[in-house]
C-alpha cells in the first residue's frame, strides 16, 4: 500500500558527516558490489567497458565548492542516497503499490516483482535518489541494507549498511533516529546536523553534519612578517634595498 | 524534464478523445446522421484507447499495467488509470443505448462526460502534484489541460454536427470561444510559470546540500564523467534550445490558424465538417505545445547537477 504509515517504531537512517568525508567513493562502490549480488536482480550497468557507460548506482558522492565571504574556498565532498523521509511524496505517488515505507523501521523499499517502471517515483524526488535499472527495467534505490541490518548469518559488526561498514573514515553512521539517546541522535544535536531541501517537505530521515569551521584566518594575515623574526629583518632589508 | 514522445503523444491524444467523449456524452452530436454520429464516437473512443495504449510504451513493464489500479487512495496516476477505464465503460454504455436504442442512454452519456473531465483532471493532476517541478506545480496545470481537452474535442465532434447552433450559439463560434479560453489559461500559466520556479520557492545549490549558510556553493565536480538515469530523465536541455520557435509555432498552428477556421466557419457560414481541419490544427499544435510542456520543465535535482 503505497499510503505512508502513520507512525513508525523506528526511524533508521545515516549521519553523513561533511566534514570527515575525503570523496574516496568507497561507499558508492560497496554500494554497487552489495546491491548487484544480494537482491532479486544485478544493479546493472550498459555499455560498462565501452565510450559510454552508465548504469544504477544507488549512493553517488558530488563534489561541491564553498565560497564563503571572508576566507578562501573550500571543498566538500557530498555522498547521496535515499534520505527513507518520511513524508516520502516518491512513496505515495506509485500506482501499483510496489514502493512502500515500512511501518517497523521507516526504511522506503520498492518490491520489484510490482514495479511496473513508469518512473513517476524518481520524478516525485527532490534528491535524486531513484534510479531506473537499465536492464531491468524497474526502479532501484538504497535498501539501508535491508539484508544486512537484520541478517544474524553476519557478525554483529557488520550489521550495518555496507557503505557505513566500508568508509575509511568513518564519515558516515547508521541508527535511530527516533531514539533522542542513540549515537546518530546525539550527534546531529552537537554538530548541528541538518536535512537537505527542508522546503520540499519531505521530512528526510538522514542527516548531514556540516564541516566544522576551519581555522584558516590566520593563514590569510601570514603574509605581513612579524617583527623582530629573522623575516621581518630580512623584510626590512630589502625595502630599503628600494 | 525529458520529453518522451509516448507520454506527448498520450497527453495530447488521449486529451481530445476524451474531449470528444465528453462533447458527446452532453449531446453534441445528437442530431448527426447516424453513420457520422457512429464515427466521431469510434473516432474519440479510438484516440482515448491509443493515447492509453501509448502512455504504456514508456513502462519498463506494460504486462504488470493492471497492477495500477490498485493504489488509487494515493496515486493520480493509479487514478487515471481507473477514472479512464471507467468512463471508457460509461461511454460503451452510451454507445450501445444508442445503437439499440433503449432507454437511459442519455444518463449514460452524462456520466461518461463527467468521467472524461476527471480523467483528464487526474491526468493534469500527475503532474501538478509534483513539488519537485515548480512548472507544472500551480494551480493553472488541471485546467490548462481540461480547456485544451474540452477545445480540441469539441471541434473534432461538432465537424459532424449539422445543427448551427448547440446550447443556444453557432457551433463554430463555441469551438472559437473554446480555443480562446484555452490559450487564455495557457498564457496565464506561462506568465505564472515564470515565477514558479525553484529559485521563487526557496530551492538553490545551497539548500540542495545544506551548505547554504557558509558560502557560496557551487558545483565542482559531478559524481560520475558520464550521463545516468537522473541526467538524461530530469536534467535534460537539450530540448529548450529552440524553445521559442517551437512556441511561436504552436501558437501559430493550435491557436491562430484553428482559430482563423473557426471564425471563417462561423462567418462564412461553412459547413461544420471544416471544423475537423480546426480540430487537427489544434493537435498538430498541441504536439509542441505539450513537448515545450517537458522540456522547459526544471527539475529539483537539476541543483545537484548544475
Amino acid at each position: 500500500m503505497t499510503s505512508l504509515p502513520q507512525t513508525v517504531d523506528k526511524k533508521l537512517g545515516l549521519v553523513i558527516d561533511l566534514d570527515i568525508c575525503v570523496g574516496c567513493h568507497a561507499c558508492v562502490v560497496i554500494c554497487k558490489e552489495w546491491n548487484t549480488s544480494s537482491q532479486a536482480s544485478p544493479l546493472a550497468d550498459v555499455d560498462a567497458y565501452g565510450s559510454e557507460p552508465s548504469g544504477a548506482w544507488l549512493n553517488r558522492i558530488h563534489t561541491f565548492e564553498i565560497t564563503p565571504p571572508d576566507a578562501p574556498a573550500q571543498i566538500v565532498h557530498f555522498p547521496k542516497s535515499c534520505l527513507h523521509c518520511e513524508d516520502a511524496p516518491c512513496v505515495t505517488v506509485c500506482p501499483t503499490g510496489a514502493s512502500y515505507k515500512r511501518s517497523e523501521d521507516g526504511i522506503v523499499l520498492v518490491d520489484e516483482s510490482m514495479c511496473i517502471g513508469c518512473g513517476l517515483c524518481a520524478w516525485a524526488c527532490p534528491y535524486g535518489a531513484r534510479e531506473m535499472d537499465p536492464v531491468e527495467k524497474v526502479m532501484k534505490k538504497c535498501t539501508l541494507c535491508v539484508d544486512r541490518i537484520y541478517n544474524e548469518n553476519l557478525e554483529e559488526v557488520d550489521r550495518v549498511p555496507a557503505c557505513v561498514r566500508t568508509c575509511p573514515a568513518n564519515a558516515r553512521h547508521f541508527g535511530d533516529f527516533a531514539d533522542p539517546q542513540s549515537d546518530v541522535s546525539q550527534m546531529v544535536l552537537q554538530r548541528g546536523g541538518f536535512d537537505l531541501m527542508p522546503e520540499m517537505g519531505t521530512r528526510p530521515v538522514n542527516k548531514y553534519l556540516p564541516p566544522r569551521k576551519k581555522t584558516c584566518a590566520e593563514l590569510v594575515a601570514a603574509d605581513v612578517p612579524v617583527a623582530g623574526s629573522f623575516l621581518g629583518w630580512l623584510d626590512r632589508a630589502l625595502e630599503r634595498l628600494g | 524534464m525529458h520529453p518522451a514522445i509516448s507520454v506527448i503523444f498520450f497527453t495530447v491524444i488521449s486529451g481530445a478523445g476524451f474531449g470528444g467523449i465528453f462533447w458527446i456524452g452532453a449531446g453534441l452530436a445528437d442530431g448527426s446522421p447516424t453513420i457520422a454520429r457512429f464515427a466521431v464516437m469510434l473516432l474519440s473512443c479510438s484516440l482515448a484507447v491509443a493515447g492509453l495504449l501509448a502512455s504504456t510504451l514508456h513502462l519498463g513493464h506494460p504486462e504488470r499495467a493492471w497492477r495500477a489500479f490498485s493504489q488509487w487512495r494515493s496515486s493520480w496516476l493509479s487514478r487515471e488509470g481507473i477514472l479512464a477505464i471507467a468512463c471508457l465503460i460509461a461511454f460503451g454504455t452510451h454507445a450501445l443505448l444508442w445503437m439499440t436504442a433503449l432507454a437511459g442512454m442519455t444518463i449514460a452519456g452524462w456520466l461518461a462526460a463527467a468521467l472524461a473531465l476527471a480523467t483528464v483532471f487526474a491526468t493534469a493532476m500527475i503532474y501538478a502534484q509534483l513539488k519537485t517541478v515548480p512548472l507544472w506545480n500551480q494551480w493553472l496545470t488541471p485546467p490548462v489541460y481540461l480547456a485544451f481537452a474540452l477545445s480540441s474535442g469539441f471541434a473534432l465532434v461538432a465537424a459532424v454536427s449539422p445543427a448551427g447552433y448547440f446550447l443556444g450559439l453557432p457551433t463554430a463560434l463555441t469551438a472559437l470561444a473554446l480555443l480562446v479560453i484555452a490559450w487564455a489559461l495557457k498564457l496565464a500559466w506561462h506568465l505564472q510559470g515564470q515565477v514558479s520556479t525553484l529559485a521563487q520557492r526557496g530551492s538553490d545549490t545551497g539548500t540542495a546540500t545544506g551548505l547554504g549558510d557558509l558560502g557560496k556553493v557551487r558545483l565542482f565536480e559531478r559524481p560520475h564523467t558520464g550521463e545516468n538515469y537522473l541526467t538524461k530523465e530530469m536534467v535534460h536541455k537539450i530540448g529548450r534550445k529552440h524553445a521559442a520557435k517551437l512556441r511561436l509555432f504552436s501558437v501559430l498552428t493550435a491557436f491562430a490558424s484553428a482559430g482563423i477556421v473557426c471564425l471563417l466557419v462561423w462567418l462564412a457560414a461553412l459547413p461544420n465538417l471544416v471544423l475537423a481541419l480546426a480540430a487537427l490544427l489544434q493537435i498538430a499544435g498541441l504536439f509542441v505545445e505539450r513537448w515545450l510542456f517537458f522540456a522547459e520543465a526544471k527539475h529539483a535535482v537539476s541543483l545537484y547537477y548544475d
